[in-house]
């Protein structure tokens, strides 16, 4: 690679080296305070900027969002934040908490990556609701227009390891606790697929887009009181593998074992609030109650 | 520190199929990522996989389709083992419990997709990459595989051999995101890349904010060149607002574009007489903005993609969720009015650099998926052949970390397959570490060492100091940094290329490296410390984008997705080469490798692509 100075000689570069060692050695008292001042210039530059783009928009949306880190003396005890946040049309909250982190505190924290609905990384408690942050309109919050605040606060019902980030290890153990995988053994030989009928994929289709994203756990009533039911996205996890026709009847009959344990499907309470809440508009409470009307079949075949 | 005879880095489609490879091979392998893998990228795929599964096609078919989307700059022993791989692929994850779409008789629908001579793309409904990640990764958790997730790998444990192609790669060093901890991981077998892609380098792309393109980085400081950086995939059919992708499945089902004036101006105004709206890629990219430029743009920045004439009941059985994606994401019912679509930032082709077992030139260092280059995208990838690439190439390097004798490869890796060395390059500034050599060449100890253990111990202290380093000093915060590239990058490193817009990229590049030097994190938490993620990914970005850039210099003619204002044509007399830069401790080096056409039974002739 040339950048128009070619390649010193070994000779050369040690000399260069060396005396260039020297030089920063001389002046790096200097060096410490220009890079100083070159940092407390561009911070002051970023929230002179921050404050001229509030000041300059159209509108701004208040954010009040969650705080508390347990390592962090002032955020030990939780509070809420307010983050003024010039709105821009088509804005998501996403966008607004990723322009609050990255105008005025960088240690704002919540998950997220996609940005498009299907990591299922933001799930959130947006003014009272459990939505993805990356799929709600900020427009849409208020009935008409833009709304004054936004208030942001994580997932109820789960533990919060620091702002809006919740511990999600427990509904991930849930998820697995279902065998959430296909388990048939005797798949046909060589480049032959198992056949499906197109009534039976759209009979599942639904289920299959759960991105495990939590929202309709920390909407559940009965999840928030019985640690151990297995909750809605587990049970539709297990509607989707006990109706896919490609599995055996045997591993059905052991699906619905699954399911019909003392926190499975019996504790749902029809309360809908899961189906509500899902990003992805599953029918849960649908689903939950295939599985219960299939245990019962299942029942009476064996009494 | 804990240890695994393979260690994958990276928790998407290539990942976890490298992880269910290494496991069917009977190591003990665990899966390391910065996101749980159903959160990884591969999610986000639409379309579907390429796979010579039916009656009337055959792999060769689908190499030759691979070969001239490539625009020639494709190996042909890479292409060929894609093709014969992936119906056999495609099929295992059909018996994983993938749901795919289907016929009327039971069996795998498939449907056609730009570029194809055939209609070969797999898929399952418009979200074919969420059933593919989410398929393996139940596979992974019946398979017991230990996951660490939400552990962010900072760099690789790689020996300082003088010579890259002496280096072995014995580990890698994570920052458990959670708990604030750094942990090394040693590796028996081999660490497996997989990170994904690196769109984050520029500002309007469907890539998440995850894919900073950590493990090409991460293998180009450590020693290994990569290859072909200029050719990014620029996708034609992106909301303009958020950058969220519409399916190119959308134009396979017979989407139309138009332009502000009503005309269909693949067809009317003569970019693709054939193919019209499914032709290539880049094709339709530069089409659109080329609209846009003269002026028959709609308000001056984007396209319409029309789908209303297909009906409800079609849109809904098969493109039901660009339906949600629009209206979520830009407030337009597909089924009511047109679309507005305009280029973004993609995929790219290029990547750190293996061969056709996934190996780098660093002994025991792999990489598979989009991370990677093999290559098989050459200058330009079709829709549909990047799914069938992470598992393909996934199984396989999780297959040979593993231990599984494998036949030799036929791509040549590292240094030593140069044929020829770039001298003359014109940069406006010095490209490389600010005060080279660099301090994080390779993680080393200062000497060379052959205990595995001594390389990790010491890499997980290096990167300890660089914690230490960013979260204990006064500086500025990494996002103005990353924002001022990411713009850089999409104004001058686009489309459409130009000499003096390369230079500014290479200027602006250089400049965010000097202000990363003040950078630091405020966030004085151990606990979940994104603040800190952020800013080491920022780096990555930095070096990344400046391969992109040199490349793209560097590269005097236009191919695939490779476009220069100054030289309008391709020119296999010179060009017809890999573009490879190696990190070479700290002094960025430009060199060329050949480019193989010989196939198994047929050698490719170049020719003129028309669509």
């Amino acid at each position: 690679m040339s950048t128009g100075i070619t390649e010193p000689e070994t000779e050369e570069e040690q000399e260069t080296e060396a005396a260039g060692a020297a030089r920063a050695a001389e002046s790096a008292h200097q060096q410490a305070r220009m890079e100083k001042k070159e940092i407390d210039e561009a911070n002051r530059d970023a929230r002179r900027q921050a404050r001229e783009a509030v000041e300059a928009a159209d509108r701004t949306v208040e954010l009040k969002v969650f705080r508390f880190d347990p390592e962090v003396p002032e955020k030990e005890e939780p509070r809420f934040d307010s983050f003024p946040v010039p709105f821009t049309k088509g804005m998501t909250v996403l966008d607004a908490l990723m322009w609050a982190r990255d105008h005025y505190d960088s240690s704002l924290t919540f998950r997220h990556s996609c940005r498009q609905a299907v990591c299922g990384s933001d799930a959130l408690f947006v003014n009272g609701q459990q939505r993805l942050g990356c799929k709600t309109q900020v427009a849409d919050l208020a009935e008409n227009g833009v709304p004054e605040t936004v208030r942001i606060e994580p997932l109820p019902h789960a533990e919060v390891v620091k702002d809006l980030v919740v511990d999600m290890e427990h509904f991930y153990d849930q998820m697995e606790s279902v065998e959430p995988y296909f388990q048939d053994e005797d798949t046909p030989d060589g480049l032959n697929e198992q056949r499906q009928s197109r009534e039976n994929r759209e009979e599942i289709k639904m289920s299959t887009r759960c991105i495990w994203c939590g929202a309709c756990m920390s909407s559940c009533n009965i999840a928030a009181g019985d640690n151990q039911y297995l909750g809605p996205a587990a049970i539709n996890k297990a509607y989707r593998f006990a109706m896919d026709e490609r599995e055996g009847d045997n591993l059905t009959e052991h699906r619905l074992n699954i399911i019909e344990q003392e926190h499975g499907v019996w504790r749902c309470q029809t309360q809908f609030s899961c189906t509500e809440v899902c990003p992805k508009d599953i029918p849960l409470t649908e689903h939950i109650q295939a599985l219960k009307r299939e245990a019962v079949k299942k029942n009476l075949k064996f009494w | 520190m804990h240890e695994h005879d393979v260690i994958v880095v990276g928790g998407g489609g290539a990942g976890l199929r490298a992880a269910i490879a290494a496991h069917e091979e009977g190591a003990d392998v665990a899966i390391v990522t910065k996101l749980h893998p159903v959160r990884s990228h591969t999610g986000a795929a639409e379309g579907g996989i390429n796979a010579a599964l039916r009656d009337g096609d055959d792999w060769s078919d689908h190499a030759y389709d691979t070969m001239k989307g490539s625009d020639y700059l494709g190996d042909a022993p890479a292409i060929e083992t894609l093709c014969q791989d992936s119906p056999g692929e495609t099929i295992q994850l059909e018996h994983w419990g993938m749901p795919f779409s289907r016929e009327d008789d039971g069996r795998v629908s498939q449907r056609p997709f730009g570029g194809l001579s055939f209609p070969r793309t797999t898929y399952a409904g418009a979200e074919t990459g969420h059933h593919l990640l989410h398929t393996m990764y139940e596979q992974v958790v019946k398979r017991g595989i230990t996951v660490y997730d939400e552990f962010y790998v900072m760099n690789l444990a790689v020996t300082d051999h003088p010579d890259p192609e002496d280096r072995e790669c014995h580990g890698c060093i994570a920052y458990d995101i959670k708990s604030g901890d750094l942990v090394g991981f040693k590796a028996t077998g081999g660490v497996i890349l997989a990170t994904g892609g690196d769109g984050q380098a520029f500002d309007h792309t469907t890539n998440a904010v995850a894919n900073t393109g950590d493990g090409p980085a991460m293998a180009y400081r450590a020693g290994v060149p990569v290859e072909d950086m200029e050719f990014v995939q620029f996708h034609p059919t992106t909301l303009p607002s958020t950058g969220v992708l519409i399916s190119e499945g959308v134009r396979g089902e017979g989407g139309i574009l138009y332009n502000a004036e009503g005309e269909r101006f693949m067809f009317e105004r003569g970019y693709a007489n054939n193919d019209g709206e499914l032709a290539s890629r880049d094709v339709v990219s530069r089409a659109e903005l080329t609209e846009v430029n003269e002026g028959r743009g709609v308000g001056d920045e984007y396209v319409y993609l029309d789908m209303r004439h297909l009906g409800e009941e079609r849109i809904v059985d098969r493109l039901e969720n660009i339906l949600h994606l629009a209206e979520d994401f830009e407030g337009v019912d597909g089924l009511e009015e047109p679309m507005p679509v305009k280029p973004g930032q993609h995929y790219h082709m290029g990547g750190i650099e293996t061969n056709e077992h996934g190996e780098t030139c660093i002994s025991g260092l792999y990489a598979a998926g989009e991370c990677a280059c093999v290559s098989v995208h050459g200058s330009n990838r079709l829709g549909g052949n990047a799914l069938p690439e992470l598992i393909v190439f996934g199984a396989r390097a999780g297959h040979h970390a593993a231990g599984r004798d494998m036949e030799e490869a036929q791509i040549e890796t590292g240094p030593s397959a140069a044929v020829e060395h770039e001298s003359d390059l014109d940069t406006p500034v010095s490209p490389g570490a600010l005060d080279a050599p660099d301090s994080d060449v390779a993680a080393d100890g200062g000497a060379v060492t052959a205990d595995a253990d001594a390389v990790v111990e010491s890499a997980v202290e290096t990167e300890r100091d660089r914690v230490e380093t960013l979260m204990e000093r006064d500086g500025v915060n990494h996002a103005e940094i990353r924002s001022d590239l990411q713009d850089a990058m999409t104004q001058w490193v686009n489309v459409f290329r130009e000499e003096e817009g390369l230079k500014k990229a290479l200027e602006a590049i250089r400049e965010a490296r000097e202000r990363y030097q003040n950078v630091a994190v405020a966030d004085p938490s151990r606990t979940f410390n994104t603040d800190l993620i952020h800013t080491i990914e920022t780096r990555n970005l930095i070096d990344v984008a400046e391969t992109i850039t040199l490349g793209a210099l560097a590269r005097t003619e236009f191919r695939g997705a490779h476009w220069r204002a100054e030289h309008q044509e391709r020119n296999d007399e010179e060009w017809l080469k890999h573009t490879m830069v190696a990190w070479n401790d700290g002094e960025p080096e430009l060199y060329y490798t050949d480019v193989i056409l010989e196939g198994e039974d047929k050698a490719y002739e170049p020719k003129i692509r028309s669509y």
